[in-house]
């Protein structure tokens, strides 16, 4: 027998006033505005461009080739332990850090609203992210085409954070493919480097997603639905991802299910059979374009397999410190916007940052997104090093999860009825870092 | 210059020297001096002399003393130095026992401040003092602007005349560090601090508090009337620089601070260790990889604890390391401080809670941990002076804007 709830929602069967409520509700939301023709076409303009009832094929993938056979796959060498702690970035990072910052305040900051509500990244912003920045070459080695010299966990973090203090929606787009590509590095073989990296160093990068969330309650992406059964020389993939950045357009998805029980991560070309795009926008980080990616009966070569099952832990905690990342960079934003704003807003004669109550929740904005950001930099600081950094990850997206959404709900709040408005951008970062916490996947650093 | 937050291996001798006193000295008569307050923990004197012959070397040391800065030093290269190794020092001292790393001689926040603010014949003058610190009077707290004690220029004295309370070790120090003001009418740029002797005329212990926790800690109130004190003990300018405001006697909370966040880190850790064995001893294990959500509720709260622990001790590190490098660090003393201060309570009471009668009970040094940890969000400024510092910095207030 069920428990017993103590709330009023309590078995809410429906009695005779219900199924009146739920005919007239049928009639006002189809058939009654419909007729009188009173849906507004502004209203199904939106409707059409945020691609809301989009379901269609994998978009048809170009023909990945190997170029040239190597006997050996190319990582990027582990960096080597520090002997003191230093916060100070190198003079390398410094410069990436500086270009991204730019970049997303002069690029992504002034498209934000308007892709947030189109559902869809501006493809010049797309484009620049790989021509000016470069983000899917940063973690590739110089050897592959790429420009690292070294494993650098700590500059895909700061690249992260930088990237998503102009906008997470947008960050999550650009980064999408780089997240492939550095899955490519650092878990692929020599074929599979050879076969898809030059894509992703070239100037036609193509859309990717790397996709282990699926639309469950209590998800683990230790515990995968999504299944792959062996079939002939190869395996057949059934399942459904969920919040797929960039589903619609992406030609390449590194796809987590699960192989005779152990989870395991499958390179699935776009236009493979079976494969079905679903469009579904969430709450948050909208102008990603997040989508369901289906997989019915989805063949694949036995060279699909793309690492092993520490590959894919690993994998899954690098997104995790995406993920933070980008939980501290949106933090950061609402930290940036809040104060000049308390700092001018008056009421009772004095501007409202006179007062502890408001003065107090930015304190613990900065305090809490500091703490944040340390554990975050430690996990990947320590991962470069080769170290384990499961620990210190798990802590990361515990501390992201829960402050970065007390940061949103705090930045809301402390505009008041602005904040909650779309004149301010603090709504919208409400919504995307609600992100952190439920995301897995999709960024890896 | 690469980052990393990782602790630097040539501090593994020091911290691993903390951990043996902490495990072999403080843990076994912990609940006994719990019990018998204001009774001295003469084990102490022994351990004293084992510690000032470890700070005699170098680049690390062992607590309160470490927190000099050099600012004469124009290398600009990485630093970990005493600010840092001090403070691990502490940590691993308070995983042992809050109340003993208090009361040991010749390591009080005294020493702090005089390591901080003393001029170099000075600190050779009080090295081998134990200094408590007394800055509370009984009509002000947080507000330290607000010291009615006085200083009278007498020839070559000063005269001191007033009361203060809450001076940790306050009864078995050999000297105090005390606040006062040369001219109350001129505010806080008046506050100078003097180093009076024990012994000295006119300066009398009146009693020992009974407290909530660190009972093995005396705390005293010291009454002051006509205490005559050589002019060569105030510490810093003796001018009354206005413009200069009270940077002077202020400076000390940004290296002692970090120090008390230290010590919530410490006696959090304790906890959090204690709980994570009783947890593993009922069938619970901590998972990392697997989502919080998706393990046992008590596995999910051990979760959220340690990310919390792991922010404040990051946090106290980044402080320290800012010290070490000479880098203005007072908003990162409070970041410290605050977010150590009320994790250090909520850590300790969450896992009196998860231990229920047993972490309740006086069998367990749980319930203790409890009760010390909240002074730690008391003294050297309470939580809600941090917020208000962290948040005039951040918000650029001045302390008449944002009160």
């Amino acid at each position: 027998m069920a428990a017993r709830k103590g709330s009023t929602s309590a078995n809410r069967g429906r009695d005779v006033m219900g199924v009146g409520l739920a005919a007239l509700n049928k009639l006002a939301g189809a058939s009654v505005i419909d007729r009188l023709k009173l849906r507004k076409p502004s209203e199904r303009a939106v409707y059409e461009a945020s691609k809301a009832g989009f379901r269609a094929a994998g978009a048809a993938n170009r023909r990945f080739a190997s170029i040239a056979k190597r006997g050996s796959a190319e990582r990027p060498g582990r960096s080597s332990e520090p002997e003191l702690f230093d916060l100070t970035p190198s003079d390398e990072q410094k410069m990436i850090v500086e270009a991204t910052s730019d970049f997303a305040k002069e690029q992504l900051r002034p498209a934000a609203s308007a892709a947030d509500s189109a559902c869809e990244a501006p493809e010049t912003i797309l484009k620049r992210s790989i021509a000016e920045l470069g983000v899917t070459q940063l973690g590739v080695p110089e050897s592959l085409g790429g420009m690292a010299s070294e494993r650098s966990t700590t500059t895909g973090v700061l690249v992260a954070e930088a990237l998503a203090h102009g906008d997470m929606g947008l960050a999550v787009a650009c980064l999408a493919p780089a997240a492939v590509s550095n899955a490519l590095v650092l878990f692929g073989n020599a074929d599979q480097q050879a076969t898809y990296l030059p894509s992703f160093v070239g100037d036609d990068v193509p859309a990717a997603a790397l996709t282990v969330l699926e639309p469950h309650v209590l998800f683990d992406p230790f515990a995968l639905k999504t299944t792959a059964r062996r079939s002939g020389d190869g395996y057949v993939i059934d399942g459904v991802k969920s919040l797929v950045p960039r589903a619609a357009t992406a030609e390449l998805f590194v796809v987590g299910a699960s192989l005779e029980g152990v989870p395991t991560l499958f390179l699935v070309e776009s236009g493979s059979a079976g494969i079905t795009v679903e469009s579904e926008p969430a709450m948050g980080i909208r102008a990603a374009s997040t989508a369901r990616l289906i997989l019915d009966g989805v063949k694949v070569p036995a060279g699909a397999v793309l690492g092993d099952a520490d590959a894919y832990a690993e994998a899954i905690r690098l997104g995790r410190l995406g993920w933070a990342a980008l939980a501290c960079g949106t933090g950061k934003a609402v930290l940036d916007y809040v104060i000049p704003y308390v700092n001018e807003r008056q009421a009772f004669g004095e501007p409202i940052s006179n007062r502890q109550a408001v003065a107090f929740m930015v304190a613990n904005i900065g305090i809490e997104l500091e703490g944040a950001r340390l554990v975050t930099l430690r996990a990947a600081a320590r991962a470069e090093q080769g170290k384990t950094f499961a620990r210190e990850t798990a802590l990361a997206r515990r501390l992201t999860s829960e402050y970065g959404m007390q940061i949103g709900s705090s930045g809301v709040q402390l505009l008041g009825g602005h904040g909650y408005v779309k004149e301010h951008p603090v709504e919208r970062w409400y919504r995307d870092l609600r992100a952190c916490g439920v995301m897995e996947g999709v960024i890896l650093v | 210059m690469t980052i990393n937050l990782e602790i630097p291996k040539k501090f593994g001798m020091l911290i691993n020297q903390a951990q043996q006193v902490s495990t072999e000295i403080f843990r076994p008569i912990s609940r006994k001096y719990d019990q018998a307050e204001h009774e001295y923990p003469k084990e102490l004197d022994m351990l004293a002399a084992l510690i000032d012959g470890m700070n005699a070397s170098g680049e690390t040391s062992t607590g309160a003393r470490g927190v000099r800065r050099d600012s004469s030093d124009k290398d600009k290269s990485n630093k970990n130095g005493t600010n840092m190794s001090g403070t691990l020092s502490i940590i691993e001292a308070c995983w042992g026992d809050v109340a003993m790393v208090l009361s040991m001689p010749r390591q009080g926040l005294g020493n702090a401040a005089i390591a901080s603010v003393a001029n170099d014949e000075q600190l050779a003058r009080f090295d081998k003092l134990w200094a408590s610190m007394a800055i509370t009077e009984p009509g002000f707290g947080s507000d330290s602007a607000e010291v009615t004690t006085t200083a009278v220029k007498d020839g070559d004295d000063y005269i001191l005349n007033g009361e203060k309370i809450f001076v940790t070790a306050g009864g078995r120090s050999d000297a105090v560090v005390v606040w006062a003001t040369l001219d109350k009418s001129l505010g806080r740029a008046a506050i100078k601090s003097f180093v009076v002797e024990k012994g000295t005329p006119g300066m009398v212990v009146e009693r020992l508090e009974h407290k909530l926790g660190i009972r093995a800690s005396d705390t005293a109130t010291i009454r002051f009337t006509d205490c005559r004190v050589p002019a060569a003990n105030l510490m810093g300018s003796p001018e009354i620089e206005t413009e200069l405001g009270f940077g002077g006697v202020m400076q000390t909370f940004d290296n002692t601070r970090p120090l008390v966040a230290g010590m919530a880190v410490g006696c959090a850790r304790a906890a959090l260790d204690e709980i994570s064995t009783l947890l593993a001893e009922a069938g619970v294990e901590v998972d990392y990889d697997r989502p919080a959500h998706t393990q046992h509720a008590a596995a999910a709260e051990y979760l959220k604890m340690e990310a919390d622990w792991e922010a404040a001790f990051l946090l106290t590190m980044e402080a320290t390391w800012m010290a070490d490098n000479n880098k203005p660090n007072s908003l990162q003393a409070s970041m410290s401080k605050a977010k150590a201060g009320r994790v250090g309570v909520e850590i300790t009471l969450k896992c009196v809670e998860l231990a229920g009668a047993y972490g309740y009970s006086e069998n367990s040094l749980l319930e203790k941990w409890s009760r010390d940890s909240k002074i730690l969000d008391i003294f050297e400024g309470t939580q809600q002076i941090q917020q208000l510092i962290v948040a005039r910095r951040l918000l650029n207030k001045s302390s008449s804007d944002l009160k």
